[in-house]
C-alpha cells in the first residue's frame, strides 16, 4: 500500500525495459501470426481506422452530395441519385459494421482489458487472432461487394427491396454475417478472461469499470448477433430461393424482417455505446484525482442496460404495423433505458465534482461526451414518445440523434480512449497542444453537422431523400460545412498521433496518474504484460492513499 | 508488492516446472485452463441456442399464418423415422458421456470405443435422414419454389412450400451439425486410441461431448415442432 505517488514516481522510478511487445520480435510475420492480445489490438486500431477513414469519405462524399438541391459543384451535376444510395449505404454499412462495432471492444479493450486484470492475455489468443482474420475476409467481401456491383439498400437491408433489387446485397449480407462472428469471438473472449483471469486477489467489483463496460458488451455480442446471422441467411435464401419468409407476394411478411433484423440491431447500439461509457468511466476519475462516485450503480448500469437493450427493439417499428398493444409497451419499456444512462451520467459528473480537474485531450472528449451523449440520450426519449415519434420517425431528427449517440458518443469515446492509452500502447507523448485543438474542431465541427439537422428534422426533412425543397438549402449546407469542420480536426488529430510515434517524447509509465493495473506495466509494456504478476492491492479509482502530482 | 505476492505468486511465466505439455503460458494452473475453456464453450453453446432460435420463431410466426396447411404438411413426413432417429441420438448423448467417463479415468481404449460408437449413431441418423429427404424428393415436397406437391387441401397456397422451406433449413442446419460432431469425434477417438487423454487432461472430450449433447438437444425440439403438432 505505501504506493504514494509523486510526480517523480510517475515519470518512472524504473528503467524503461529494453525489450517489449513491440521489439520482441521482429518481421511482418512476426505480427500476421501473433497470439499477443497487444499485437492483435494494434493491428485491429489499424484496420478498424482505416474502415474510419473509408466510411468517413463516404460521409463527406453524402454531405457533399447535398449541399445544394441542383447537386452542383462548380455549376455542374456530379452525382446522381444512384451514386447518393450508394455513397449512404456503404457510409452506413462500414461504419457500422467495420467500424464501431469492433472499434472499441477489439482494438483498444483488446490491448487493455486483459492488463486491467493482471492477467497475460486473453482467454483463447489464437481464437482472437481468428477474429482478427475474420474481419478482415468480412472487410475484403463488403468492399468487394462496392466494387462489383454496389449496394443501394441502406446499412438495415430491409426487405422486399433488399430480396428484389439487382447488386451485390449477397455478397455484402455475407460479408456481414462473417463480421459478426468475428464479433461474437471477441465478446466470447472478454467474458472467459474476466471470469477465469483476475488477478490474485481481484472480486468482481473490485474490476475497473472499463471492463464491467466491456463484460455488459460481451453479453450482447454473444446474445444478439447469432440472431443477426441467421437473419441474414434467412434474407440470402430468400433472394435465391424465394421461400415467401420476408417477401409478401409470395406469402412472406416483411415486418418479421424487421423484427428479426432490430432484435439485433438495437442490442448492437449498445455493443457500440457501452464501450465508449466503459471508458468514459476511466477517463473521468484519472482527470478529476478522485474515486470514482457511485462504482456500484456504474457497474450494474452496465449489465442492466445490456439486459434491457434486449426488450425495446420494437419501437423501431412503431410507424411499420406493429399493434397498439404492442407500440405501448416498447415505449414504456424504452423510456427505461433513460434510468441507467442517467445514473452513469450522474455519477461522472458527480464524481467530477470538487474533483481535482485537469484539462488534457483525453478529458476534453469525455466532456464532449458527456455534452453531446446528453443531447443524443434526452432525444432517444422523444422517440419512445408514442405520438412524437409518427412526427419524427425517418427524418433528419433521427439521423441526428443516431450521431449524437454514435459519434458524438462511441467515437468521441473512442478517441478519449486512444490518446488515454497512447502513450501506454506506443510508449510516446503525442502533441497535446495539437490535441487540445483538435478536440476543439472535432467538437464545433460535429455540433455543426449534427445539430442543424434536428432543426431540419424537426421541420421535416425525410432522411436518406436526395432531393429536397429550396427552404432547406441553407441549412444543408451549414451541415456540409460543419462536416469539412469535422473532417479537418480529424484528419489533423491522424497527423498528430503518427508524428508522435516519431517525434514525440517518451512515455512514462503512467503519465496521467491513474490507479488501475495497466499503468503498472512499462511504457510499452513487455509481451508478458508485467514484469511479475500483479497482485491485487487497492481499489480501482483509490485516490485516497495518493498524492498524484500532474506531469 | 512484495510479501502477498510471494504466495501467490506461481512461476509467471509458465515455462519452467512440471508442467503439464498442454498447459498455455497465460494459465496459472491447468483447472484453471480447463475451466476457462468449459466456459468458453458455454458461451458458444448459447450463440447456436440462438441461431435456431430465430429459426423457432420464424417457424412459429408462419406456422400461426398458415395453422391448416402446417398440420396437412406435417402428415407427410414419416413418423416412425423421426422417432428412431430421436432414440438414435439419445443413445449417441449416452455414449458420449461414457467417452467423457472413459477419458477421466484413464481408459483409453474404451473412451475411443465410445466415441466410434457416437460417430456410428450419428451416422445412422444421417443415413435415415438421407433416406427420408429422398422419399420428399420423390412426392415432389421440395422447398420454396420447387414445390411440385399435387393434391393438396389448399391448392396454390404458400404455406405447403414455406413448411417444407423451414423443414429443410432447420433439419439441414442441424443435420450439418451432425456431420461435424461426427467429424469431431473421430478426430477424438485417433487422438484416445493413441493415449493423448487422461485424468490430467481430457478437455477436448470433454467440450466435445457438450457440443454433442446441445446437436441432441435440437433434435429434441425439431422432432416434436415437425412430426408431431396437431
Amino acid at each position: 500500500m505505501e504506493h504514494t505517488l509523486t510526480s517523480g514516481s510517475v515519470l518512472g522510478d524504473r528503467p524503461r525495459p529494453v525489450k517489449n511487445y513491440l521489439n520482441e520480435t521482429t518481421g511482418i510475420k512476426s505480427w500476421l501470426t501473433t497470439v499477443d492480445h497487444k499485437r492483435i489490438g494494434i493491428m485491429y486500431l489499424c484496420a478498424v481506422c482505416t474502415a474510419f477513414l473509408l466510411g468517413g469519405i463516404f460521409a463527406l462524399l453524402v454531405r457533399l452530395s447535398l449541399l445544394n438541391p441542383q447537386h452542383t459543384l462548380f455549376g455542374k451535376q456530379w452525382v446522381t441519385a444512384e451514386m447518393y444510395n450508394r455513397f449512404f449505404t456503404l457510409h452506413g454499412a462500414i461504419m457500422v459494421f467495420l467500424f464501431i462495432i469492433p472499434a472499441i471492444p477489439a482494438s483498444l479493450a483488446n490491448f487493455v482489458l486483459p492488463m486491467m486484470l493482471g492477467a497475460k492475455d486473453v482467454a483463447f489468443p489464437r481464437i482472437n487472432l481468428m477474429s482478427f482474420y475474420l474481419w478482415c475476409i468480412g472487410a475484403v467481401m463488403a468492399i468487394g461487394s462496392m466494387v462489383i456491383g454496389a449496394v443501394d439498400t441502406g446499412w438495415t437491408f430491409y426487405t422486399p427491396y433488399s430480396t428484389t433489387t439487382d447488386g451485390a446485397v449477397g455478397l455484402m449480407t455475407m460479408a456481414v454475417f462473417i463480421l459478426g462472428f468475428s464479433s461474437i469471438f471477441t465478446g466470447l473472449n472478454f467474458i472467459a478472461t474476466v471470469h477465469k483471469l483476475r488477478a490474485p486477489g481481484m472480486g468482481w467489483f473490485d474490476m475497473p469499470l472499463f471492463v464491467w463496460g466491456i463484460y455488459a458488451t460481451g453479453v450482447i455480442q454473444i446474445l444478439a448477433t447469432p440472431v443477426l446471422a441467421i437473419t441474414l441467411v434467412l434474407l440470402l435464401i430468400e433472394r435465391v430461393f424465394q421461400i415467401g419468409i420476408f417477401d409478401s407476394r409470395i406469402g412472406g411478411d416483411p415486418v418479421l424482417f424487421q423484427h428479426f433484423f432490430w432484435f439485433y440491431s438495437h442490442p448492437a447500439v449498445y455493443i457500440m455505446i457501452l464501450p465508449g461509457m466503459a471508458i468514459i468511466s476511466e477517463i473521468i476519475p484519472t482527470f478529476s484525482r478522485k474515486t470514482i462516485f457511485g462504482y456500484r450503480a456504474i457497474a450494474y448500469s452496465s449489465v442492466s442496460l445490456a439486459l434491457l437493450s434486449f426488450i425495446v427493439w420494437g419501437h423501431h417499428l412503431f410507424v411499420a404495423g406493429e399493434s397498439d398493444l404492442a407500440n405501448v409497451v416498447f415505449s414504456a419499456l424504452t423510456f427505461l433505458v433513460a434510468i441507467p444512462s442517467g445514473v452513469k451520467m450522474f455519477n461522472w459528473l458527480t464524481t467530477m465534482y470538487k474533483g481535482n480537474i485537469s484539462f488534457e485531450t483525453p478529458m476534453l472528449y469525455a466532456m464532449s461526451f458527456l455534452f453531446l451523449f446528453a443531447i443524443g440520450g434526452l432525444t432517444g426519449i422523444f422517440f419512445s414518445t408514442l405520438a412524437v415519434d409518427i412526427h419524427l420517425t425517418d427524418t433528419y431528427f433521427v439521423v441526428a440523434h443516431f450521431h449524437y449517440v454514435m459519434m458524438g458518443g462511441t467515437v468521441i469515446a473512442f478517441l478519449g480512449g486512444l490518446h488515454y492509452w497512447w502513450p501506454k500502447m506506443t510508449g510516446r507523448m503525442y502533441s497535446e497542444k495539437w490535441g487540445r485543438i483538435a478536440t476543439a474542431l472535432v467538437f464545433i465541427g460535429f455540433n455543426m453537422t449534427f445539430g442543424s439537422q434536428f432543426i431540419m428534422g424537426g421541420q421535416g426533412m425525410p432522411r436518406r431523400y436526395f432531393n429536397y425543397l429550396d427552404q432547406f438549402q441553407p441549412i444543408h449546407a451549414f451541415s456540409t460545412y460543419g462536416s469539412w469542420v469535422l473532417g479537418s480536426g480529424l484528419f489533423m488529430t491522424a497527423i498528430y498521433l503518427l508524428a508522435s510515434l516519431k517525434t514525440g517524447p517518451l512515455a512514462p509509465d503512467n503519465p496521467w496518474g491513474g490507479t488501475t493495473m495497466e499503468w503498472e506495466s512499462s511504457s510499452p509494456p513487455v509481451v508478458h504484460n508485467f514484469e511479475e504478476q500483479p497482485v491485487f492491492e487497492h481499489e480501482p479509482y483509490d485516490y485516497r492513499h495518493r498524492t498524484v502530482t500532474h506531469v | 508488492m512484495s510479501t502477498t505476492t510471494e504466495v501467490l505468486h506461481q512461476d509467471p511465466h509458465g515455462h519452467g516446472g512440471e508442467h503439464d505439455p498442454h498447459q498455455q503460458h497465460h494459465f496459472t494452473t491447468m483447472e484453471q485452463q480447463f475451466d476457462t475453456s468449459k466456459i468458453g464453450m458455454w458461451l458458444f453453446l448459447a450463440t447456436e441456442v440462438l441461431t435456431f432460435g430465430g429459426l423457432f420463431a420464424g417457424f412459429g410466426l408462419m406456422q400461426s399464418k398458415y395453422p391448416m396447411e402446417f398440420i396437412e404438411a406435417h402428415e407427410k413426413l414419416k413418423r416412425w423415422a423421426g422417432a428412431t432417429n430421436t432414440v438414435v441420438l439419445l443413445v449417441s448423448s449416452f455414449t458420449a458421456v461414457m467417452a467423457v467417463l472413459m477419458a477421466r479415468t484413464n481408459q483409453a481404449k474404451k473412451c475411443a470405443m465410445y466415441l466410434w460408437l457416437t460417430v456410428g449413431c450419428a451416422g445412422i441418423f444421417m443415413c435415415i435422414k438421407a433416406y427420408e429427404y429422398t422419399h420428399d424428393f420423390e412426392e415432389g415436397l421440395y422447398p420454396a419454389k420447387y414445390y411440385s406437391h399435387v393434391g393438396d387441401l389448399i391448392p396454390g397456397s404458400h404455406g405447403y412450400a414455406t413448411f417444407f422451406s423451414f423443414y429443410f433449413m432447420m433439419t439441414g442446419l442441424h443435420g450439418l451439425h451432425v456431420l461435424i460432431g461426427m467429424g469431431l469425434m473421430s478426430w477424438l477417438a485417433i487422438r484416445a486410441s493413441r493415449g493423448e487423454f487422461s485424468d490430467k487432461y481430457y478437455t477436448p472430450v470433454d467440450l466435445i461431448a457438450l457440443f454433442w449433447h446441445l446437436v441432441d438437444l435440437i433434435w429434441i425440439y425439431l422432432f416434436p415442432l415437425y412430426y408431431l403438432i396437431t
